[in-house]
């Protein structure tokens, strides 16, 4: 898919910073490294930072502060480079219900530039390859959310970008098109497509990146696999509740090789942290078998990006943040608003 | 990749904002109708105005023919913000932002909508005139040179529609330039022609407007033949207007596209 | 009427006071635009009082005052339609629906909203009319004649928006509450007296209830007073059509939910 160097197809930050006149610093200085070909996901609630972080690596929004490289051109000296190298689909799916798909695809190869002679091909390869083929040429005021989105990403494509930028591009679809959507992207970042996606979801951030940044009111309070991130906060736990009342105590004396015995639960049942992770899950079983435990219910609970947030910030990230369309919609220079320079 | 050369670029522009207009006909109708209806009621009401002495002609059908002119370019300013404006809500602006569109290609591609529709209500507005029963004086170059006229001025004014639709990136804020545009129509020599307002502030106020010239480039068409002086100072201002709306514009598009 | 009716026709006009009062985009245009018609008309045809056969005793300022007051009136109501569009399009007319007894008064509220705004509208346009030399040649009960027509024809149009308003339930209804105003307030002597007409819009201007209206009022400023019955049976028949209009909009607006 990309014919560059991979070495260009990463993204760089260094004390990234957006201050607005007389409003909030929604970015207050972010540091971050992308690698060429990764999926990095960039999670956090809304009003946190993330629109503003892309609109600025995108060229759409000038940094107060800090310095950033997008497939190793600079975002404020060369944008006209940076915008040749990457391919957006922002947080509004930003299309013309007059146009059909298909003219949409028109537009956009001939606007970057791509012979005439290629842009039906590459625009009918494109509208097969997101499943639009069949309504290409329906006008897009007609189309679902979720075929909406799924042009949004053909049209950041179109001119094979060596590094895409999502921003929430599954919010408001339903469960079928989010999955579809996101076996498009792992599809992409196989192909060596560099992807920084945003989300307010901790199962997309979970499922598709290879390394997260989580970020909380224009800072970033956390990074690494997701597996990192939430083994730095604890083991995973298992938890034993007995048939019989009584055996209480044989179930804890038969996890006691596994790791360290946690507070009871409400449900009368033996905690333990795995020490070993979630793969010795197989040998508690196998350890209360043969202890003759009857056991009525046995729960493994593993840390989530959740509680990853809540460790970092103290506020659960489901249901942090302010209402969208609100403050950071605004400063990010979602359309419509008017941008004051400082 | 390099992007498209400028003619691509306000070509693929051009097409789709004719595309849109065409596939809006609660843009193209209203702008049609709403003049030739008052153009019906106004010959038919102030007929018995050519009575006035002074007054140019006999027809007051020719004399009301250049105003859906002016109100159809008003209906410009407002086709041509409202789906900038569009454009700003949706994002797709930002869209356009990130592909290497230059600011000159985007403006010039948007006006591409409103030659079309220039040219459709020139078209109109003068053949259902000349039905009812209007003159043209300056005969069949006349009529090429009032279209050209009409198509000079509507573009001039989709100019003002796209500045504001650039400063305030809403189309409720271009909807309310609608009266500003209407008292500039009005207090003009629409109804009357200048010598004979009577009263003083009016015929004052209406001297200064250039909407009163541009008026006057169409009846010297219409009533008198070819007169080349008015219509030069009628295309003069419709090129000036459009001069200043595109300077405008432009500056509005330098603070609303603030790419780097 | 019940002393529920009146308790929200109260409330909901008492709102919608303070909304148009507390909002200069509202306020501005509702003066405005009848003081620019005016002044363009007036003004600006001014010549037209020479016109031969033209002999309307009042002069052509009082002549256009008359229509410029009964188009106010109009656009008054139609206004208050696209009012009554935006709360139903934005659900806040829900929570009258929700919470009033009789929700005939939820149409009366409207309608009583509408007259208060005319009557600052009217009482502007009027002072203006006087410092530019109108003359009026009406006596006390005559000028009660002219305004007592010009409520009428609000009422009227406010009721005829508000049954579309509460069919359509969105400001995309605008231009159908606008454009019958607009037609059949253009399709009568607006320019010239009927008599002065000919033609295709004597024609129409002929058998246009507006015509009446006009005639009527222009009547009563100049002291003459004419087609008195005529014009205040129109004008007292519009508004109790356009409320069972109306009514039927509510009926439609609450079957919607």
């Amino acid at each position: 898919m990309t014919n560059q160097s991979p070495e260009r197809a990463g993204i760089e930050v260094e004390g990234l910073a957006r201050e607005f006149k007389n409003g909030p610093r929604a970015v207050d200085g972010i540091d971050l490294r992308v690698r060429p070909g990764e999926i990095y996901g960039f999670l956090g609630p809304n009003g946190a930072g993330k629109s503003t972080t892309v609109l600025m690596l995108t060229t759409l929004l000038p940094p107060t502060a800090g310095t950033a490289r997008v497939a190793g051109f600079d975002i404020v000296r060369e944008g006209g480079e940076v915008r040749g190298a990457i391919g957006a689909a922002l947080q509004e799916a930003a299309l013309d219900p007059l146009l059909s798909g298909r003219e949409h695809m028109r537009l956009q190869t001939a606007l970057h530039g791509l012979p005439k002679a290629e842009r039906g091909e590459r625009a009918g390869e494109l509208l097969d390859r997101v499943g639009l083929s069949e309504a290409a040429d329906r006008r897009v005021g007609g189309y679902s959310g979720g075929m909406k989105r799924r042009l949004d990403l053909a049209l950041a494509l179109a001119h094979r970008p060596r590094i895409l930028f999502l921003d929430e591009p599954t919010t408001g679809l339903d469960i079928q098109s989010r999955t579809a959507l996101w076996d498009e992207v792992a599809g992409l970042a196989r192909e060596g497509v560099t992807v920084f996606l945003t989300t307010q979801y901790l199962e997309e951030a979970d499922a598709l990146a290879d390394r997260v940044g989580i970020i909380d009111h224009g800072r970033i309070v956390a990074e690494g696999t997701p597996g990192e991130l939430k083994a730095e906060i604890g083991r995973p736990t298992v938890e034993a509740v007995p048939r019989e009342a009584a055996d209480a105590e044989r179930v804890a004396e038969a996890l006691r090789p596994f790791g360290e015995r946690c507070d009871p639960t409400r449900r009368g049942g033996i905690s333990v942290r795995l020490e070993g992770g979630e793969s010795q899950l197989a040998d508690v079983v196998r350890a209360l078998d043969a202890a003759g435990i009857a056991v009525e219910q046995l729960q493994l609970h593993a840390p989530s990006l959740d509680d990853v947030f809540l460790a970092k910030t103290g506020r659960s990230l489901e249901g942090a943040g302010e209402e969208p369309g609100s403050e950071e919609m605004e400063a990010a220079g979602a359309p419509g608003a008017k941008r004051e320079p400082l | 990749m390099r992007g498209g050369g400028l003619r691509t670029q306000v070509g693929q522009l051009a097409r789709r904002s004719v595309l849109r207009t065409l596939r809006q006909p609660g843009q193209i109708v209203p702008a049609l109708i709403f003049p030739l209806f008052l153009l019906a009621v106004n010959s038919g009401g102030l007929k018995d105005a050519t009575s006035l002495p002074g007054f140019p002609t006999d027809s007051y059908l020719t004399f009301a023919l250049a105003v859906p002119f002016m109100q159809g370019a008003l209906f410009s300013v407002m086709n041509a913000g409202t789906d900038l404006a569009r454009d700003i809500e949706t994002g797709f602006l930002n869209r356009l932002a990130l592909t290497p569109l230059r600011g000159a290609a985007l403006l010039s591609g948007l006006l591409a909508g409103a030659v079309v529709l220039g040219f459709a209500q020139a078209a109109t507005y003068l053949a259902v005139g000349l039905i009812a029963g209007a003159q043209l004086a300056a005969g069949a170059g006349g009529a090429l040179v009032i279209v050209a006229l009409a198509v000079t001025t509507t573009v001039a004014f989709g100019t003002l529609g796209l500045f504001a639709a650039l400063r305030a990136g809403n189309g409720e804020a271009v909807q309310s330039l609608f009266p500003v545009f209407f008292v500039f129509l009005f207090i003009s020599s629409m109804a009357l022609p200048l010598d004979l307002i009577q009263t003083q502030w009016f015929h004052d106020v209406a001297s200064a407007n250039p909407v009163s010239y541009l008026l006057q480039a169409y009846r010297s068409l219409l009533i008198e033949g070819w007169e080349l002086g008015e219509l030069a100072l009628g295309f003069a201002i419709a090129v000036a207007i459009g001069a200043l709306g595109m300077w405008a514009a432009a500056g509005a598009l330098k603070t609303r596209l603030v790419r780097t | 009427m019940t002393r529920e009716v009146s308790q929200v026709a109260y409330a909901v006009a008492w709102r919608s006071i303070r909304v148009f009062a507390g909002n200069p985009q509202f306020i501005v245009p509702a003066l405005a635009f009848p003081l620019f018609f005016f002044t363009a008309f007036a003004g600006g045809l001014s010549a037209i009082g020479n016109a031969p056969g033209f002999d309307f005793p009042s002069g052509y300022t009082a002549f256009q005052f008359v229509f410029v007051l009964l188009q106010s009136a109009a656009f008054g109501g139609v206004f208050t339609g696209f009012g009554i569009a935006r709360e139903f399009e934005s659900g806040f007319a829900r929570r009258y629906l929700l919470a009033a007894r009789d929700r005939r008064g939820i149409v009366l509220g409207y309608a009583l909203a509408a007259l208060a705004r005319a009557l600052l509208t009217w009482t502007v346009l009027t002072v203006v009319a006087l410092i530019a030399g109108m003359q009026v040649g009406g006596d006390g009960v005559e000028l009660v004649g002219l305004f007592g027509l010009a409520v009428l024809v609000n009422l009227t149009a406010t009721m005829w928006a508000a049954g579309v308003a509460m069919r359509v339930r969105s400001i995309q209804g605008g231009p159908l509450m606008q454009f019958p105003v607009f037609l059949i307030l253009f399709l009568a002597p607006v320019y010239m007296p009927l008599n002065l007409l000919s033609g295709w819009i004597h024609a129409v201007a002929s058998v246009n209830p507006v015509t009446a209206l006009l005639e009527s009022g222009r009547g009563f400023i100049s002291g003459d007073p004419t087609l008195v019955l005529a014009a205040f049976a129109i004008a007292l028949a519009l508004p109790l059509l356009f409320a069972f209009w109306a009514c039927g909009g509510l009926r439609r607006a609450e079957a919607a939910g």
